[in-house]
């Protein structure tokens, strides 16, 4: 498997007009209930991740985080601030600079896992026969070879998330906006997923804002760790991860150094004591 | 074997019901006229076969070539209703108002409109199946997952390819809900536009024998009618495996 240096490219954050990374300043995001009140799902927040940097967010569940990565991703506009993926500020230059992973994997069950991942390059216009052989190399590349003809119904909730992720790849966008990729599995397939996913960022480095709300996984795939309040989400915290990987996962979690960056944001993310 | 023990409550339930008919057709008190027994349908059937089947075949283009008409024009108003929302909003109301519109009393209008011949019986028929052919449709265009549309957005995709790749195919079992219930409904349409007026067909050899008080005869062809309609579902139902193949559904067990 690849293990080229994952944080290679993470570099010190250089906040410049030609930065591909993200940027948000002051972002305030509303919305209106159905019962007609108003939500305030994000309070000027300010969040930035340089080129090729992983910024992990964290936060309980609500505080807005897949609203920030929807906003980023070009699909909504924030009531107030500004933000900023690969270089542009423009709704549609973020939704040609990002590429956004769901919270759920979102697989077509008519189409076979390979024809998933292949849709990426289709609805860019590339003939479905040539997106698919364009696809099935990262199906090699990352042990998925023999799963390319199965349907969606046919894998277990691991694999779909992967095949969702290789879609995600596909899109070919300099960002990756990933919501709780693996926040459906059990820890045994997490903890499988998220070495996984540690080599195929290695292997195709790229910025990736990767929201999440279990600790341990943002330390250990993060070089840049985010802690959110709950909503409306603000930053309470921000923990740099000592970039000495790639690192097996068990030998990780279990070091010194982790487990105090963990106290850490565990204590960040805990309500303030009346 | 799976297939024989579903098809075996619905074969008892059939043997009961026309044993039932039998025994009640054979009371004294029963005018042959008004019930024809299953054994007097039968023989009506082997009878009259070639002239039951001259009228059915007739019948049965009218109805093919009514629901196809129906599927052609409800597929257009279906995604243009879609994909526009003022016109959806607009023709929707109009489009359930005009299920309210009795097609019995529309049925002469139609004769009247398009003379004796095809014309008005795929007009009726058509009319019949369009509404559940158009709503099904529409509905499962409308029932695709708001953050699976956000993804094909994100994805870059354009309106027209969401549609190609994402919202027709999703839509498809809906649709085929609604073709099994035209497809069912189409022959009554091709029936009610017989009985308008026509000069050949099932539907016309009905009346006529209802007539000539030949009740036997009026049963057969009734036969005919209901195997018609149910061969027509069970298509749809096989249509629907063939298209839909990734889902197994449960409800095309009839
Ligand atoms: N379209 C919407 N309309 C109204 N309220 C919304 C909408 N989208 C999000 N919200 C509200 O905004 C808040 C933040 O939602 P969001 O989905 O971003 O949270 P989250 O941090 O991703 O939560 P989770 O960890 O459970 O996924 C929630 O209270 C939610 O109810
Ligand atoms: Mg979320």
């Amino acid at each position: 498997m690849a293990t080229t240096q994952l944080r290679a490219a993470a570099t010190e954050p250089q906040p410049t007009e030609e930065s591909v990374g993200v940027e948000l300043r002051g972002v305030t995001r509303r919305f209106r209930s159905s019962r007609g009140d108003e939500v305030v799902a994000l309070r000027g927040l300010d969040l930035s991740a340089a080129d090729g940097e992983v910024l992990a967010v964290v936060g309980p569940s609500g505080c807005g985080k897949s609203t920030l990565l929807e906003l980023l991703a070009g699909l909504g506009d924030p009531d107030e601030g500004s933000l900023a993926a690969g270089g542009t500020s423009s709704r549609e230059g973020r939704l040609a600079a990002c590429a956004y992973m769901p919270q759920r994997d979102l697989l077509l069950p008519w189409r076979s896992a390979l024809a998933n991942a292949a849709l990426a390059l289709e609805v860019q216009g590339v003939p479905a026969a040539a997106a698919r052989r364009r696809a099935l190399p990262l199906f090699e590349r990352f042990g998925l070879a023999e799963f390319a003809g199965a349907l969606p119904a046919e894998l277990s909730g691991g694999m779909r998330q992967r095949i969702a992720f290789l879609r995600t790849l596909l899109a070919g966008r300099p960002v990756l906006l990933l919501d709780e990729p693996f926040g459906a599995l059990d820890s045994i397939t997490r903890a499988a997923m998220q070495e996984w996913l540690a080599e195929a960022l290695a292997a195709e480095p790229r910025t990736v804002v990767l929201v999440t709300h279990d600790v341990r996984e943002a330390l250990y795939l993060g070089t840049r760790v985010a802690v959110l309040s709950p909503r409306p989400g603000r930053l309470v915290a921000e923990l740099a991860v000592p970039s000495e990987s790639p690192r097996p996962r068990r030998e990780t979690v279990t070091d010194p150094a982790f487990t105090a960056l963990e106290e850490q944001a565990l204590a960040a993310l805990e309500p303030p004591r009346p | 074997m799976t297939a024989a023990r579903r098809l075996l409550p619905p074969a008892l339930l059939l043997a009961t019901g026309v044993a039932a008919w039998q025994a009640v057709a054979s009371l004294a008190a029963v005018d042959d006229l008004t019930l024809a027994s299953p054994t007097e349908t039968v023989a009506a059937l082997a009878d009259d076969l070639p002239l039951l089947l001259d009228g059915a075949l007739v019948t049965l283009l009218e109805v093919v070539l009514g629901l196809a008409l129906a599927v052609v024009f409800g597929a257009i108003a279906a995604v243009g209703m879609h994909l526009v929302r003022p016109l959806r909003r607009a023709a929707y109301p109009v489009l359930v108002a005009s299920q309210a519109i009795p097609v019995v009393v529309l049925a002469p209008l139609f004769v009247l409109a398009f003379d004796y011949g095809l014309a008005p019986k795929l007009a009726i028929v058509a009319l019949i199946c369009f509404f559940p052919v158009t709503v099904n449709l529409l509905d499962g265009l409308r029932s695709v997952e708001p953050d699976l549309l956000k993804l094909m957005r994100s994805l870059g995709a354009s309106r027209l390819a969401t549609l190609r790749r994402v919202e027709l195919p999703a839509a498809l079992p809906s649709f085929f809900s609604g073709l099994r219930v035209a497809a069912t409904v189409s022959v009554i349409g091709a029936v009610f536009g017989e009985w308008a007026g026509a000069d050949e067909g099932l539907g016309r050899l009905v009346l006529l024998a209802n007539n000539q008080l030949q009740t036997p005869r009026v049963y057969a062809g009734i036969v005919l009618l209901t195997l018609m309609a149910v061969g027509l579902f069970l298509l749809a139902g096989l249509a629907e495996r063939l298209a839909v193949p990734w889902r197994r559904t449960e409800d095309a067990e009839a």
